[in-house]
């Protein structure tokens, strides 16, 4: 079942169930992020939060072209890409809030959240370090003769570390099903991408791996499935890797909701981004083309906060982790 | 009556023979790549040149290419290929050829590989094998000498192992592949070429528990790596004068057994600690600290650290070997250990 979903879309024929599946994860996400930036700011959660917001349809686009067992890593902005790929609110939650029930046992928090039993191979605090490592799942599935993919993402700025270059060249000369997503949010914290690199195009460093790339609409959810279905299509049947730049943004800051000192973008900037909000957009065409009611749309928005208030409510209750368990999992065995 | 040695006593049969370091290792690998399916080499020049201190020769042509991997001189991709295949059920083994090469990877081992079972909560294991050379002696120079165990042994969530001969190489190589954690083996390039006494058939040494290589009352000396066979010699010379020196080899300093240490210390009353790495830092003063922790009423002199000076490793071989601890450091040390009473 899981596997025809990939051929179909391989066909290109994006049917009504994609488009509500599409619309079903970005609206997860876009929740699950706005509640988490809510109760940041009410000071309920410790450390740092990384938002997704506003680049959903990456996300979405992607994980919905993947099958279960196929594996993704992901970035210290990694809660879309979990949620996408089907970890539980609850236990994200609870993870945020550093509790004993939470996706790392309260060990990891926001930075590294995973589910293997999903194929989510972990957020991870270093920028570009998940791209050797979901090279090393690509390897491990083509040892073990299975035919699953692996998904790295990272953004334009994990495009100027060591770790992406090599990890890219190593998968192209292995010849491993690995897709590479650059999610070009056109910032490196809070550096914009004139200043961290020459190229206009991050796509283009594909090309000195020998790596087919393409290029997509970052905020048009559609757009992004496909180009992902035919590089998880090629990858899966022995292709090897390909990479996707999906030009998208950041509608908060690197860090947190609000900036910080001085602004190092312009409200017009950002008003021009949000009025192609991936969300909308789809909604709009969903609407307009009749894959999609209006009820329908709204009605996974409404279950979606009603699954947020109640995994919430399960994080806030749920019990903090024991200071003697301090040194659980140092080593296994 | 006869006693085993340690190595004849690990096969029924008595089959042990001399091999070589280099070897020793090789047929530990073999043996462990036979035993589980789910091991692999990766590394540069690992398959078709056998690695160039010959460490992987022939495996090639038994486990061919699927499990024998060249890579592209890469170690951050290389150790993240080892970490992702390690997290998905594999039992890699990757080559970092020099150990000196682990800054160029760091964060694959220290950040990634040694973190993500805690970090995650305990959902995975990265039962990853990294293989590399270390150590001064071939006038390599300060960028292909070092020694840096104390690097990785301050990182929680790594095991390192130091085989101090061809019986260790074979058995810490073993455990360290069958281990459900990320562990670093460090080979000595100098002792390549030594022989010992090396059982036929597959064993492991069991991970962080010390060896006690010679039995002796007046001075314990705490060696690692290549400095093992440097005390031996030390207890050998002053044997001939009536001292009577305890060589401890830890094996392993990550985890690191202290209580076979303790025990012999509260014998001997007098410690010394020798490794190859610059004494700053290195593990002869956490090996010291704790001693004192434990053992302080029994102590008749302060723990006596040997290293090498705070310098980069030198190339000419004179001021190499001024460098490196060795046997007459060992022994100057004791004597000067038991001078006070």
């Amino acid at each position: 079942m899981a596997q025809k979903k990939s051929a179909d879309v391989a066909a290109h024929q994006i049917s009504a169930q994609v488009i509500k599946d599409l619309h079903e994860r970005m609206v997860r996400i876009r929740l699950f992020e706005t509640e988490a930036g809510t109760l940041m700011e009410a000071g309920k959660l410790p450390g740092f939060l990384h938002l997704y917001v506003g680049q959903e349809a990456v996300a979405a686009g992607v994980m919905a072209a993947l099958r279960d067992d196929d594996q993704i890593t992901s970035t210290h902005r990694g809660h879309g890409h979990a949620v996408a790929k089907g970890v539980g609110f609850r236990e994200m939650y609870a993870e945020l809030y550093g509790r004993a029930t939470g996706a790392c046992l309260g060990r990891g928090g926001s930075m590294h959240i995973n589910d293997v039993t999903r194929g989510m191979l972990g957020a991870n605090g270093i920028v570009g370090a998940g791209v050797p490592i979901a090279v090393g799942a690509a390897f491990a599935a083509r040892y073990k003769g299975e035919d699953s993919v692996a998904v790295t993402f990272f953004g334009d700025g994990a495009t100027n570390i060591g770790a992406f270059h090599e990890g890219a060249n190593m998968a192209a000369i292995l010849g491993l099903p690995v897709v590479f997503v650059c999610e070009n949010n056109g910032y490196a914290e809070f550096t914009p991408q004139s200043k961290h690199m020459l190229l206009t195009d991050v796509a283009e460093r594909a090309a000195a791996y020998g790596m087919p790339s393409v290029i997509v609409d970052g905020m048009d959810a559609v757009a992004v499935h496909r180009a992902a279905a035919e590089a998880v299509d090629r990858a899966r049947s022995g292709g090897g890797p390909m990479m996707i730049e999906a030009k998208t943004y950041r509608y908060y800051d690197h860090q947190g909701v609000k900036g910080l000192r001085h602004p190092y973008r312009s409200a017009e900037e950002v008003a021009e981004w949000k009025a192609r909000d991936p969300i909308d957009l789809l909604e709009v065409r969903a609407v307009a083309d009749g894959t999609a009611t209006r009820a329908e749309l709204d009605d996974a928005w409404q279950r979606t906060r009603d699954e947020i208030a109640e995994a919430i409510a399960y994080a806030e209750t749920s019990p903090l982790p024991d200071t003697a368990d301090l040194l659980l999992n140092v080593y296994s065995g | 009556m006869t006693t085993l040695t340690e190595a004849q006593a690990v096969g029924p049969n008595n089959t042990a023979r001399k091999l070589t370091y280099v070897k020793a290792f090789n047929e530990g690998l073999a043996q462990a790549m036979r035993e589980d399916e789910n091991v692999f080499v990766a590394g540069e020049d690992v398959a078709g040149y056998g690695g160039v201190f010959r460490m992987f020769d022939n495996l090639l042509d038994e486990f061919g290419p699927r499990r024998m991997i060249d890579t592209p001189i890469s170690e951050a991709a290389l150790v993240g290929l080892g970490v992702g295949a390690a997290a998905r059920g594999l039992r890699p083994v990757v080559d970092l050829m020099f150990m000196d090469f682990i800054g160029v990877c760091l964060d694959q081992i220290v950040n990634q590989a040694a973190k993500m079972k805690y970090m995650f909560g305990g959902s995975v294991s990265v039962p990853l094998t990294i293989t590399t050379a270390s150590g001064a002696g071939l006038g390599a120079a300060a960028q292909h000498s070092q020694s840096l165990e104390a690097w990785l042994a301050h990182v929680p969530g790594l095991k390192v192992v130091m085989p101090s001969d061809a019986y260790t190489a074979k058995g810490l190589t073993v455990s360290a592949i069958r281990d459900d954690n990320p562990v670093v083996v460090m080979l000595n390039k100098v002792l390549l070429g030594s022989t010992c006494e090396v059982p036929e058939e597959i064993y492991g040494i069991p991970l962080g528990q010390a060896h006690t290589a010679r039995q002796g009352s007046d001075v314990t000396v705490i060696a690692l790596g290549r400095m093992v066979g440097e005390a031996l010699a030390a207890a050998d010379e002053l044997a001939a004068e009536g001292v009577e020196i305890e060589v401890i080899d830890p094996r392993t300093v990550q985890p690191l057994d202290t209580e076979t240490m303790f025990a012999s210390v509260r014998r001997t009353n007098r410690v010394l600690v020798v490794h190859e790495a610059v004494t700053f830092g290195g593990l002869g003063a956490e090996i010291a600290a704790q001693i004192q922790d434990a053992a302080f009423d029994h102590l008749d002199a302060p723990v006596l650290r040997i290293g090498a000076p705070f310098s980069p490793v030198p190339f000419s071989p004179v001021l190499e070997k001024a460098y490196v601890p060795d046997r007459a450091r060992i022994t100057q040390g004791c004597r000067r250990l038991l001078e006070r009473s």
